[in-house]
């Protein structure tokens, strides 16, 4: 049995987008149905590496993105007249659609995952780097007080009262980013860094059952992620839990 | 695929934008140049346009709607987050495949991308606004409509106008991959590699990246018109 499917390889960016393809004899009895259940049957396992494919384009992106925006939020809560700075220069990488990044990163990292990763990685810092920030801005002055008026040192008051009463917001924007991310990862086709998309690029443009399916395993993954995110918000302030009765 | 040096590769693709170059791909066929950049641009321009217009039309008055009845939470908060996992490739790919080609048919789809958060932040923005405010406004005899229009949108700017640049910015990084659907944008010299070169594929992310921050800079400069004076005074 011959794969009717070629994934995009790095030459066939651009390449004829149109072109018939054959989706083997499951679904010739319907050509023009939406989506092929005897084929998805069939074919399930063609996603698994992918999906892999694209978490570990994900994954590390989230890490280093949240690592970065983090520490930079921590030096802007210190140096208040970084504030203003870093949200432009966070802001600018946000604003460069992905897909355009990806290409103006191209004569420097070349093509694959780590360019990938970098794009994605700096997409998510504004959200991140914002909400952290914003998070610690607004805890109370009257509570900061009263950590001092303890004996708490600088860097506990930081570790033990600001940040902890920052993770609701901290959490808000690692939603956002994560979710984002995951589905701004399907365009990592386009610079041959695989994931999800190459099953709704290239010749697997013109059949919907493929688009459709690999667009499902897209948004669960970023379900999955949205309600882990959760779980950890839930188990990190259980003040919120006590205050809720 | 090779790359010239960097700096080199970026020069290349500066030339590409003003002057029809022979690509080196197409054997001596010209390509590029400044006119078809004009004529790019303009598409993306109005296929962003037109999407965002959509999903103003759309989302903008449902969202004022909800915020001011404060009911609905659910719906504008759950559509927001549902809506940043859809993956833009398979929203455009499956227009292609099943609804058809053309801005016709690519503008509402990309109006979807749009409505989470505008609708998210017009209701955000809205109800959030002081209740003490609002029942003033209502003791002083001002109609429902009157409120919103008058009061409520007036207080949300900076949040609704969040949502709409939000907005814009999805779609117009979306409309890159329009071509895919039959309509000529600037990604058209990203995605037809083999028509254009490298250095159509580079003068095309330059040319992306540059509309998209303009967008938001003039989006940016439209809140600071709209904002009341009042408000600024607090947030500065």
């Amino acid at each position: 049995m011959t794969d009717p499917f070629v994934l995009a390889a790095a030459g066939e960016v651009g390449g004829d987008f149109f072109k018939e393809r054959d989706v083997g004899d499951l679904c010739q009895a319907q050509p023009d149905q939406v989506f092929c259940f005897d084929w998805a049957r069939e074919n399930l396992d063609r996603f698994a590496t992918p999906t892999v494919q694209h978490l570990q384009i994900v994954i590390p992106a989230l890490l280093i993105g949240f690592v970065v925006a983090f520490a930079l939020a921590l030096l802007a809560h210190r140096t208040r007249w970084l504030q203003p700075p870093l949200l432009a220069a966070t802001g600018v990488l946000y604003t460069i659609p992905s897909i355009a990044f990806f290409f103006l990163l191209l004569p420097i990292t070349g093509l694959g995952r780590d360019t990938a990763i970098i794009v994605l990685a700096a997409y998510t810092l504004q959200i991140i780097f914002r909400n952290t920030m914003l998070g610690l801005n607004n805890v109370p002055a009257s509570v900061k007080d009263a950590a001092r008026g303890m004996g708490l040192t600088q860097r506990q008051i930081l570790w033990k009262v600001e940040l902890p009463l920052a993770i609701p917001e901290i959490i808000a924007g690692l939603r956002v980013a994560v979710v984002s991310t995951i589905a701004i990862a399907t365009l990592a086709v386009l610079i041959s860094a695989g994931g999800l998309g190459t099953q709704m690029y290239g010749s697997n443009l013109t059949f919907p059952t493929s688009i459709i399916i690999a667009a499902a395993i897209v948004m669960l993954m970023a379900l999955a992620f949205d309600v882990v995110l959760l779980l950890v918000q839930r188990f990190t302030t259980p003040w919120r839990r006590a205050a809720q009765g | 695929m090779s790359f010239a040096p960097p700096l080199a590769s970026f020069a290349g693709a500066i030339e590409f934008i003003f002057t029809p170059q022979e690509s080196n791909v197409t054997g001596g066929k010209k390509v590029g140049g400044f006119d078809k950049t004009v004529e790019l641009l303009i598409g993306q321009i109005e296929v962003t346009v037109l999407a965002l217009a959509i999903a103003l039309i759309v989302a903008l008055p449902l969202g004022l709607y909800l915020g001011h009845r404060g009911k609905g939470e659910l719906i504008a908060v759950g559509v927001a987050n549902a809506g940043r996992a859809i993956p833009e490739l398979a929203v455009i790919a499956l227009v292609a495949t099943l609804i058809g080609v053309g801005i016709q048919n690519v503008a509402p789809v990309l109006a979807i991308l749009g409505l989470p958060p505008i609708l998210n932040n017009a209701y955000v923005g809205v109800s959030q606004v002081d209740r003490a405010t609002v029942d003033a406004a209502r003791g002083m005899g001002m109609s429902e409509l009157a409120i919103v229009r008058k009061v409520e949108l007036p207080i949300a700017i900076p949040t609704v106008m969040g949502g709409i640049r939000s907005a814009a910015i999805a779609i117009v990084a979306t409309a890159t991959i329009a071509p895919l659907a039959g309509v000529e944008t600037l990604g058209d010299f990203i995605l037809n590699r083999n028509v254009y070169g490298e250095n159509g594929l580079l003068a095309g992310a330059l040319l992306v990246a540059l509309l998209a921050l303009t967008l938001e800079g003039l989006l940016a400069l439209l809140q600071r018109r709209l904002t009341s004076a009042g408000l600024k005074v607090k947030t500065a």
